[in-house]
Formats: C-alpha cells, structure tokens, sequence
C-alpha cells in the first residue's frame, strides 16, 4: 500500500481502528494487497455504524441515560472500602453531577504518591501532614484572664508557638499575640468586655493552623501496588503543589474545582469518568458515547453547564420549548414582555403545532432547479 | 499559585493553539464561522498556559476509549 493511501485513511479512519488493523496485518502476515481490501471492508463497516446527518443522537443519549438510571438505588452513601469513607452514589450523585452542582454533597480527593513515597509509612505519613488542623486542634489549654483582658494559649507541641502567634496575627486584626514562655499571650488593642473576648477566643480556635484547608480526614488504602490515600474533602489546587504527590494520576470528584485548576477538557473527562463510574457500580451499561456527547453539551461554552432550566434546557432560543419544559406561565410572560418570536427550528414547538420535526428527513430542504437555472 | 505543570496531569488532552491558516482551513473544512464552534473562556488555566488570545482556536487533541485519538476544536472567548 502506497504512502498515500495510508495517509488517506488515516483522515478517514480513528486511530484505534487503524490501529487493531495493524495489528491484525501483522498476525496474519497479510501483504499489501490483502491489507488493502481489508482496510477497504472495515471502511464500509465503519462507515455503516456511524451516525447520518439528521440523526436525533440527543434523544438517543437522553433515552439511553435515564432508562438505567430509572433503575438505581435511591440509597445514597455506600462506603468504600472498609475505612468507611463515605461517598455519594447511584441516582443521587448522577444528578449531582448533571446538575453542575458547585459543591458535591461528599467531596473526595484520590492522591497517589510519587514513587519515593509510594509506601505504607510514607502514605501515612502524608496523610497525617495533609489533614487540616484548626488552632483548637492543636491546644493544649486556653485561660481567658480577666484581670488584664488578654486570652493566654498553651499548645500540645510548644516548638510551634512562634508559628500560631503570627497565624493569629494575620487572622484577628486589633490584637497581638506574642509567644511567652510557654505560652502564647494574646493582648487587645483597647477595652473589650468578656462577651467579646469569648467570641474571639471562638474566632481564634477556627483559625487554620497547619495541613491542607478542607481535608477533613485521609485514609491510606492499597490498591494494587500502589499506596493511595483517599480524603474526605477535596483541595486539589494546594495538594497538587505538595512534592510527594503524583500530579499526574491525582483527581477529585469535585467538577467544579477540577475545571478551576485543571480546565474545561479535564473537567469534560471527569464528567465522564464520574457518570461511568456511578453507572458501572449499580452494575448498569450505558455506551460511553452517549456520555460523551452530554458531556461535551454539557462543556460547550466553556463552564460547566447543568442540564435543565437554568443550563441546557434554558439556553434553547425557542419560546415555545423552554415553556414545555418546565415553568411554563413564567416564560410565557416573559416571552411576551419582550416580544420575543418563536422560530419553529427546534423538535418540540414543531411537535406541538404538527409540523414536521427537523431531524432524520425532515432535517432538509429541497431545492427543486429550474430549467431557467441550467446555466 | 501553581508551581506544577497542568498540562501533564493525565486528565487534561494536548492543546495547541492553531495559526490563522490553519483556523480558516478548520472552518472552511466544518463550513461554519467562529460562533458555532465550541468554546473555552480565557480564564480557563490551559489557555493562560499557552497565553492563547480571544478568537484564537485551539486545537484538542483528546484520548479517546472509543476511537484511539479524537480532535477538538474550542475557540476562545472572554470569560463571564
């Protein structure tokens, strides 16, 4: 097969079947005429499966989705693993997911470790770093005196005093706290009565001491060979910059942080990690393809967008098919208001008045050419 | 903030930003105009990564499960 050929049907072909081809031509020692006639087969074939233009593949998708999904579990944490992380699964978690919602009812982070600390005590260790520590996690004992008006801090670990003071300076402004002796004194700037020299010791226990603000917990867990730790809780931007971690394989199930730090293409491939994931764990199959498309519908103006009056289903032009979705009299009013118009482009207005609905055929105009027209 | 490459991570596909000639070449192919392609605002990471402009057209080179390697086309735009 010429050099040209090949190039041909690199265009016309995906890579994986080009590939299993290949693969194929090799096994069998085909030769190039063989190979040709084999391309040329799997071509048709190819060809055959794929979807024409007109076809309603988002009305496919949409079937395709949700009758499995009819069929999960309303049950909403399972545990994975046996040290009890919680996780949201089945029905709930697709429509957290579909929803765009900015924050995930159980938020998770999976880091996997560089190879230098891929080991039991080096997955332990890290997890124990990276768990946040609030101030009131790390005291000892707090005095309120009320002699001089000033908030007296001892600490479990005394070598860290240095470290809370300043963190408390940056955190409370009109006080001072300085490292005394064994304690942390903390001295107000004016008078203060006890009532709000309470809040403020309140105020001061929130304040984040060490480890990564919002991991609330870790859990080191062996999978295969490697050592990973689960967290409850997820701040990818900040694990990320830690050198023990793994920046490649490390993920969150959250979408929303995900295209923050990562971008859209990867939160595209989350949201199609995710939704298989929750498919696969009910024991349901739906073709990846159909995720896919809803994925890339999904991402298409570059945020996340959810499916349903406020995202997918609301951005559609038409009048009449956004109030046949959901709250109709509102955007009925609303259309009127604005004199908006109604152009009879999409499926569900012509379905409603009983045109033929653009899609399959009745996707196209024919242009009939007159004889004047021949030159 | 980051001191790590985004770009590597396994997540994220091969971006690359394409040239004039090759974006007149990518529309003319599809026989549409820049609105209708798909976008990506100009906050996201990746295209401050690549320093990429509005209008630019980036090209998205992703792994597919179903054909091996599949391309993307997002055209940049301001971000809300």
């Amino acid at each position: 097969m010429s050099k040209e050929l090949q190039i041909n049907y690199s265009n016309e072909l995906p890579k994986k079947l080009l590939d299993e081809v290949n693969e194929v031509v090799k096994s069998k020692k085909l030769n190039a005429s063989q190979k040709m006639k084999l391309l040329e087969e799997v071509k048709k074939t190819y060809l055959n499966s794929n979807y024409n233009p007109g076809d309603v593949i988002g009305i496919l998708a949409a079937q395709s989705i949700s009758e499995p999904a009819t069929q999960m579990t309303m049950r909403t944490y399972h545990f994975a693993g046996t040290a009890g992380l919680k996780v949201t699964y089945g029905l709930p978690r697709l429509i957290e997911i579909f929803d765009a919602k900015k924050n995930p009812e159980t938020p998770t982070m999976t880091i996997l470790l560089k190879s230098s600390h891929n080991s039991a005590e080096g997955a332990k260790k890290f997890a124990e770093n990276i768990v946040e520590k609030k101030i009131e996690n790390a005291v000892d004992k707090v005095f309120i005196n009320l002699n001089d008006s000033s908030i007296d801090i001892e600490l479990i670990d005394k070598k860290k005093n240095n470290k809370a003071a300043q963190l408390i300076n940056e955190g409370i402004k009109d006080i001072e706290a300085k490292t005394k002796g064994n304690k942390i004194s903390i001295i107000f700037k004016g008078e203060i009565n006890i009532k709000e020299l309470t809040k403020i010791k309140e105020k001061i226990m929130l304040i984040h001491f060490e480890g990564i603000p919002n991991v609330i917990n870790a859990i080191v867990r062996k999978e295969n060979d490697d050592w990973v730790v689960n967290t409850v809780g997820t701040n990818l931007g900040s694990i990320l910059e830690r050198d023990e971690v793994n920046i490649q394989k490390t993920v969150t199930n959250d979408i929303q942080e995900t295209a923050n730090i990562l971008g859209i293409e990867a939160a595209r491939n989350l949201i199609i990690s995710e939704t298989m994931k929750t498919m696969q764990e009910q024991g349901l199959e739906v073709d990846i393809r159909h995720i896919m498309l809803l994925s890339d519908t999904i991402t298409f103006d570059g945020g996340i967008m959810s499916i349903g009056r406020y995202g997918v289903a609301g951005a559609k032009s038409s009048v009449l098919s956004k109030a046949a979705f959901e709250e109709t009299i509102k955007h009925l009013v609303k259309a009127s208001i604005h004199k908006e118009s109604d152009n009879f482009q999409g499926i569900f207005e012509n379905v409603m008045i009983g045109q033929v609905i653009p899609s399959g055929t009745g996707m196209f105009d024919l242009i009939a050419k007159s004889e004047d027209d021949d030159e | 903030m980051a001191d790590f490459n985004i770009s590597k991570h396994n997540i994220v596909p091969k971006h690359e930003i394409l040239t004039s000639d090759q974006k007149k070449e990518v529309l003319e192919k599809y026989g549409i105009t820049l609105k209708q392609l798909p976008r990506i605002t100009d906050k996201d990471p990746m295209v401050k990564l690549l320093e990429a402009k509005i209008e630019d057209v980036l090209k998205i080179t992703r792994k597919s499960e179903t054909a091996g390697e599949s391309i993307y086309y997002r055209v940049v735009v301001k971000g809300k």
